[in-house]
């Protein structure tokens, strides 16, 4: 392969893709921790990284799931919820019904997973607002979360859930970051390396002129509802065993942030563009900066105030950025 | 007409980038004339009229309205001076009112401050009335065709105290029966003492409309005529700057039928079909828009699911469930609306072009990018599509260049049957050559074509034989041994002419 062949085919690699159209982020989240470097000496340690990768890890994999029904055009808002089903039945069936670890967490993201599907359905088959139906899906299964435990914690006692939930790889790195980058590299390869992908692109992009093009954009906007679920079961599962006990309100707001975590990664809400290298981004930029504002003592509730504000902030970078092109 | 000039720019220059839309052209408007504004795409002829209607800055030139040299900053201070667009893609509020929308941003007031509902619906029945159109100001916008949406956008602009109307490609959208609705319009506008710059690609109805013609070819000015001057052939010529082949070798046509629909019905929109295409030819299908040629095309390729009747490919009656299945037999629909249905604009060339053939380079999991370039670049070459590389957004392209991205993307996946729904839209006339082109080299290698279209003489130039479409049902068929304009109005109509 000569020079050029392969200079192109470098610059085609999806990972120069994702740092080119991310460049405004990427050098967001850069200052960002130099910042911090600089303004705290306790940010830029091992602990502490691997604090805030933690701190990331679940919003992280819901925001990546989120990353597909945005890329579509959609919206899924139950996924703080189906944490709370999720955990919430995992834990009820190992406390009450004494249910040896593995089936009952199988549960948990079989329930992420049968949530993701009605969703899919009633979004295309029955063609109702994805807003709406997600909404709805967000009241039923936090309410559901709330009957099954009367809204008190369910506890659960099991070395290994505590292994899965707090173990180190190595003695370092949180188990549940681990979880978290290979879900990012499973969905990444997903929508990267495979046909599914490319029709995911389409469907948002354009879905009249997928269809045309002979793809089911039904299935295709199913199963991304249906990743969205399940990625959301699981991590519904991992928090609760993190907390070995379940609590109704687990994964309050998650969808926000999710959502947030996307959309600063430079996904279009209208579908079609974005990648999943961004939203990752974007969960780190979010993660780094309540980090910082913990270090440097802000009181908590600044935190929102905070993430608004960036939101703000990046989204009016991409609108300039998008009308220079132009 | 008096020969007095209204409107003249001089040396106007107008650069992009580094492209110059405009280099030092003239333009001049006599009060009272239909000047028409040639061009193929990418000419100048939009950036011109943008730039005389304050949309676009020009970087050097002069503009004069009657003998004055004025400033036109912004669309404001257009409107001011009298001058207003008509747009191509016309912009209105579909769910207000014909009233609402000729009064909006100029709302009549009562002496509360709230808007005077009544006024402006009296105001607007007397405009409209002054123009002789007989549209309800009460309708919502949605529910008016597109040439009486056309008539509410000029007559709105007529409010505003107008001199100058200038139209930009208003025929593109319209069908047959429609257009002449438009040149009625037009006519009346001109009999108002009303200056008009009408910019088309359609030769014919310079013809029918204009006084001059003035050409423009890559930002240069070119040349200005009178129209009983001068022909099609020579405008061609100014044009595109070299001749154009109008005719092609004959189409070798075989005797075994590839594709024959029978008694085919679905709803009220296609009704009781039958149709033969041979291999090798071309057949169009001709009829109003609303006929059911558009529709009568998405039951072949899947798109509307449920049909009465059979589909014959080659001698096997064949179901038909969704795209995928077409595709698969090898019949594949190149869509009316190749922004809407066609394209996925903000992706890359190569992304359109290879959309429907993914499983030649994706297996499993893992793309295989060289095989992915390669038929990438044999489709770019195929069609001769003019792109700075395989990765440039399909947006960016030319309406032409856009439409032959749709055509490689569906002659990707080497079919037998080719549907082509209005191909040669809104594309210029170098483009519909290439195109025109295109479908012969495909028919002499063994495809058969359908080729729905509203414009006669496309239809009579590449067919071999023409179907008649007419409220959902078949009007009749016509060989190419008696294929006269005449004929297909006639089918088309229902009227005997």
């Amino acid at each position: 392969m000569s020079k050029i062949q392969k200079k192109e085919r470098f610059q085609n690699g999806n990972i120069w893709k994702t740092v080119k159209n991310n460049l405004g982020i990427i050098l967001s989240l850069l200052v960002l921790c130099v910042a911090l470097t600089f303004a705290t000496e306790y940010f830029l340690t091992t602990k502490n990284i691997l604090n805030v990768l933690l701190q990331i890890s679940t919003n992280g994999m819901i925001a990546f799931g989120m990353t597909y029904v945005i890329l579509l055009g959609g919206i899924d808002l139950s996924v703080g919820s189906v944490v709370a089903l999720s955990g919430t039945i995992s834990m009820a069936l190992m406390a009450r019904n004494n249910w040896p670890l593995v089936p009952a967490l199988l549960v948990g993201l079989g329930l992420g997973l049968a949530v993701g599907i009605i969703n899919g359905i009633l979004v295309t088959k029955v063609g109702m607002p994805a807003f709406i139906v997600t909404l709805a899906m967000m009241n039923i299964t936090r309410g559901l979360a709330l009957v099954m435990t009367s809204g008190k914690p369910i506890y659960v006692q099991d070395e290994r859930l505590l292994i899965i939930g707090n173990g180190k790889f190595m003695g370092v790195i949180p188990l549940q970051v681990i979880y978290m980058l290979i879900m990012f590299l499973i969905l990444f390869c997903i929508l990267n390396y495979t046909r599914y992908g490319k029709h995911l692109y389409a469907t948002g992009g354009n879905i009249e002129a997928a269809r045309f093009s002979g793809i089911d954009v039904d299935l295709v906007r199913i199963i991304a509802y249906v990743i969205s679920g399940l990625v959301s079961g699981i991590a519904g599962v991992m928090t609760a065993a993190r907390l070995y006990s379940a609590l109704p309100t687990m994964g309050e707001g998650a969808e926000m942030d999710a959502i947030a975590s996307v959309v600063l990664g430079g996904t279009m809400m209208t579908g079609g563009s974005g990648t999943l290298g961004g939203t990752l981004i974007g969960a780190l930029i979010i993660g780094v900066m309540n980090n910082g504002l913990n270090l440097l003592g802000v009181n908590s509730y600044w935190q929102d105030v905070a993430k608004g504000f960036i939101i703000i902030f990046a989204i009016v970078v991409d609108i300039v950025k998008n009308k220079k092109k132009k | 007409m008096d020969n007095k000039i209204v409107v003249r720019m001089e040396q106007i220059t107008k650069i992009f980038g580094i492209v110059k839309a405009l280099d030092q052209v003239d333009f001049e408007l006599r009060a009272g004339e239909v000047h028409a504004l040639l061009g193929e795409n990418g000419s100048g002829k939009s950036t011109l009229i943008k730039v005389l209607g304050g949309i676009h800055k020009m970087e050097a030139g002069q503009i004069y309205l009657e003998g004055k040299p004025v400033t036109i900053e912004d669309v404001f201070t257009a409107n001011q001076l009298g001058i207003s667009i008509v747009h191509q893609e016309l912009s209105f509020a579909p769910r207000m009112t014909v009233a609402d929308n000729i009064f909006m941003g100029k709302e009549c007031r009562n002496k509360l401050g709230l808007i005077d509902v009544r006024k402006i619906m009296q105001e607007s029945q007397r405009l409209l009335d002054d123009f002789g159109s007989d549209i309800d100001p009460g309708e919502l916008m949605c529910n008016l065709s597109i040439s009486q949406q056309q008539v509410v956008e000029i007559v709105k602009a007529l409010s505003n105290q107008t001199r100058i109307l200038v139209m930009d490609e208003p025929s593109a959208s319209l069908s047959l029966t429609e257009v002449e609705h438009l040149y009625e319009a037009v006519d009346r506008v001109k009999s108002m003492g009303i200056s008009i710059i009408y910019v088309s690609h359609r030769m014919e109805e310079l013809f029918r409309l204009a006084d001059r013609v003035t050409v423009l070819r890559d930002g240069k000015y070119i040349g200005t005529v009178n129209i009983e001057e001068t022909n099609e052939d020579d405008l061609v010529t100014m044009m595109v700057g070299r001749e154009i082949e109008s005719h092609y070798g004959e189409h070798k046509i075989y005797q075994n039928v590839v594709l024959e629909l029978k008694h085919l019905s679905r709803g009220t929109a296609v009704h009781d079909i039958n149709m033969q295409v041979r291999r090798g030819e071309v057949v169009g299908i001709a009829g109003i828009v609303g006929a059911g040629r558009s529709e009568c095309a998405r039951v072949i390729a899947g798109i509307d699911k449920g049909y009465e009747g059979q589909i014959i490919l080659n001698g096997q009656e064949i179901k038909i469930r969704n795209p995928r299945d077409a595709i698969s037999k090898g019949i594949v629909l190149i869509p009316e609306d190749r922004k809407e249905q066609g394209l996925i604009l903000m992706q890359s060339v190569k992304f359109n072009a290879t959309l429907c053939v993914l499983q030649k380079f994706i297996k499993a999991i893992g793309v295989n990018r060289a095989k992915q370039n390669e038929i990438t670049d044999e489709m770019i070459d195929l069609l001769h599509i003019k792109v700075s590389g395989r990765e440039m957004e399909v947006g960016k392209l030319s309406g032409g260049n856009q439409q032959k991205v749709v055509l490689a993307k569906w002659l990707a996946t080497d079919p037998k049957v080719l549907i082509l729904d209005e191909p040669t839209r809104g594309i210029d006339v170098g483009a519909k050559a290439e195109i025109y082109k295109l479908i012969d080299e495909l028919a002499c290698k063994g495809m058969s074509t359908i080729l729905i279209s509203s414009d006669l003489p496309e239809i009579m130039r590449v067919c071999d034989t023409v179907y008649v479409m007419r409220k959902g049902s078949m009007g009749g068929k016509i060989s190419e041994d008696e294929l006269v304009q005449e004929k297909i109005i006639k089918y088309a109509t229902g009227v005997n002419a």
